[in-house]
């Protein structure tokens, strides 16, 4: 079964990345196909897992004291666009065009 | 001393002995790892801060207070480590001039011991890869492609060499060429589906991934959460030990590393293995292995069964499955892992500016491969409400039907499991990049891959050479946490099969003292 254009075209937004051509499309049936086999195992009552370290290791927390920081100097500049203290990014909420709107290989499945 | 000696034994005797200084040691390493260049190990040679370090080295060793074995030591980090002031790229042009802020903890831990950083080594972009074939700075070229022992057994059907070197395999190829080369003593890798192990059975070096939860993954650019481990990479099993010695314990920077101490060891020399019971899983008879393997591992069980040990076949059944279960599970953790690189704090950051979205959308297009956006776009698609439970839950559940194998086979009295490491030697660069990544990964990680599934400790030893004259390495899989009688049966291995010395003309050229400790018994 084929992936829907729609699906597709959703996984790009999800994952800000996109299938290129139809390789990339292509790469993904091909990984579905693959997972597909899961299915042939029996996992009734069994529970999933996690961690394998789900026996040895209790989650812990810690008392909620700063033990660093004070270190924007050092954060700030592997940055390409920041102003004073801050990192500066083009407008948000601005979502992304649709389909039929952009320019993606998809347009023409 | 010369640049294969061992840690334990010789160099750390020598350096305090005064035999040879941090400085020279440096120097020497650094000349060759320039000489070595065409082997594309390093992807950054951090030449002034070593020097640094070594003379500061050598200044504790003249006062007689050097801070330990490791003191004037150098060694290599995979470039997916964080290291402060000096570039991490991960092979890819999404942190191409990314400068780490930060050291992660494995490698704050050698520099606190006085370990000497040479540089960093090359890699499969972001560590997905079996090959070391797919970052942006190239493919690694396997030390052996150039060893007489190589060159012996080619078919001189092609005029150069350009055209017969072999990979390293991966994706910790780089590391496992350094470390094979001589230019370091020891070098970190990581280890998520086999990528220690793999490119240290083809590199012929001792490749350990530890128990998941007992070396710190602070700093260590994540692939896969739930399974990722720095790796080490040796050339000696005793060397490991010393490694690992300073690198495991708690670190409350990486809330997944085990509370309990951890006590380093130095390992006994087994002479008496009849207490051993050694289990040889049916499965991993998989289909494509080499018969030269499969008479290998063979050899490997016979050997220990004639010295005493207890050896039998057992099962774990859910084998095939784990590679199927890993590419979900792993695909799915990348998707999330792999959304911080947006172009914003710090990496590669497109030209556009319309949107906030269409900016992140343009810097991952820019600075993913295709091998990554692919497990990204795979992973997102398993996590997506409709397939969740069919995918990515059914993958968990499968995950403790993997790991209880295991616990079964150990509750049954076996120790240690015994299993070959690759399905063959290492393949020509031009015959493996005729199938693609994941095909490669898939066929390459089914030794090594549920080991990780299980989060058990894990070892390559070097066996023998194939017809080819390549190394091929066995591998043992351990209890969790039991690392010292894991690495135990490892040295005892190592000392029967006795391993050949790698004969590479460039380091003869570099180094005479290297051929003083030459073995000529090998195991095959």
């Amino acid at each position: 079964q084929k992936v829907s254009v729609e699906v597709l075209d959703h996984l790009e937004h999800l994952a800000l990345v996109d299938f290129r051509d139809s390789e990339g499309v292509e790469r993904l049936h091909k990984a579905i196909q693959f997972a597909d086999q899961l299915h042939e195992v029996n996992t009734d009552g069994v529970e999933p897992m996690d961690s394998v370290l789900e026996d040895r290791w209790c989650l812990y927390l810690r008392e909620d004291d700063v033990t660093e920081g004070n270190c924007t100097k050092e954060l700030l500049e592997n940055a390409r666009e920041k102003v004073e203290e801050y990192f500066v990014a083009p407008p948000g909420n601005i979502p992304l065009p649709k389909l039929e709107e952009r320019e993606t290989f998809l347009q023409g499945s | 001393a010369a640049l294969n000696d061992g840690l334990r034994s010789q160099v750390s005797a020598a350096l305090k002995e005064g035999r040879v200084a941090p400085t020279e040691l440096c120097q020497r390493c650094l000349a060759l790892i320039k000489s070595t260049k065409f082997l594309n190990a390093y992807i950054t040679v951090a030449e002034e801060t070593a020097m640094k370090q070594a003379e500061e080295s050598e200044e504790r060793y003249k006062r007689g207070q050097p801070l330990g074995i490791l003191d004037g030591i150098p060694v290599a980090v995979k470039d997916n480590f964080n290291t402060a002031g000096i570039e991490t790229t991960c092979a890819s042009n999404m942190l191409k001039g990314y400068i780490s802020p930060y050291n992660a903890t494995v490698v704050q831990k050698l520099l606190d011991q006085g370990a000497v950083l040479l540089g960093k080594t090359n890699l499969d972009e972001f560590a997905m890869g079996s090959g070391s074939t797919d970052g942006v700075f190239g493919p690694v070229r396997n030390p052996w492609s150039y060893s007489k022992q190589y060159k012996e057994k080619s078919v001189p059907k092609s005029h150069s060499e350009e055209s017969n070197w072999v990979i390293t395999g991966g994706s910790s190829g780089g590391s496992a060429a350094a470390v094979s080369s001589f230019t370091c003593f020891a070098a970190l890798g990581s280890d998520t589906g086999g990528s220690t192990r793999n490119p240290a059975a083809h590199c012929g070096v001792v490749g350990l991934k530890p128990t998941y939860g007992l070396i710190s993954r602070h700093g260590l650019i994540p692939l896969v959460n739930s399974m990722d481990v720095p790796g080490i990479l040796t050339r000696c099993v005793d060397d490991a030990a010393v490694l690992l010695g300073s690198l495991a314990g708690h670190d409350p920077k990486d809330s997944t590393t085990i509370q309990d101490d951890f006590e380093p060891f130095e390992l006994p020399n087994l002479t008496d293995v009849s207490k051993l019971s050694i289990g040889i899983p049916k499965e991993y008879h998989a289909p494509g292995l080499s018969s030269e393997i499969l008479a290998l591992w063979s050899k490997a069980a016979d050997l220990f069964k004639n010295a005493g040990a207890k050896v039998v076949e057992v099962s774990l059944p859910h084998t095939r499955y784990s590679i199927v279960c890993y590419h979900v599970l792993c695909t799915a953790e990348v998707a999330s892992n792999m959304a911080r690189f947006d172009g914003l704090e710090y990496g590669h950051r497109s030209d556009m500016k319309d949107s906030t979205e269409s900016m992140y959308a343009a810097t991952r297009r820019e600075g993913f491969n295709d091998v990554v956006r692919g497990r990204i776009l795979s992973g997102n698609y398993f996590l997506l409400k409709q397939n969740y439970e069919k995918y990515f839950v059914k993958a968990q559940k499968v995950r403790r039907l993997i790991a209880n194998d295991f616990v079964k086979v150990f509750r049954s009295g076996v120790d240690i499991l015994l299993t070959p490491t690759t399905l063959s030697d290492a393949a020509p660069y031009t015959e493996f990049i005729q199938e693609d990544n994941r095909t490669r990964s898939t066929q390459d990680d089914i030794l090594t891959q549920a080991a990780n599934m299980a989060g058990l400790p894990a070892i390559n030893v070097p066996t023998a050479l194939s017809k080819r004259g390549l190394p091929v390495g066995l591998q043992f899989i351990g209890r969790s946490f039991q690392e010292k009688q894991l690495l135990t049966v490892a040295k005892w291995f190592e000392k029967q099969v006795q391993f050949p010395m790698i004969q590479l003309e460039e380091v003869k050229r570099h180094d005479s003292g290297v051929f003083q400790h030459q073995k000529s018994a090998s195991f095959s």
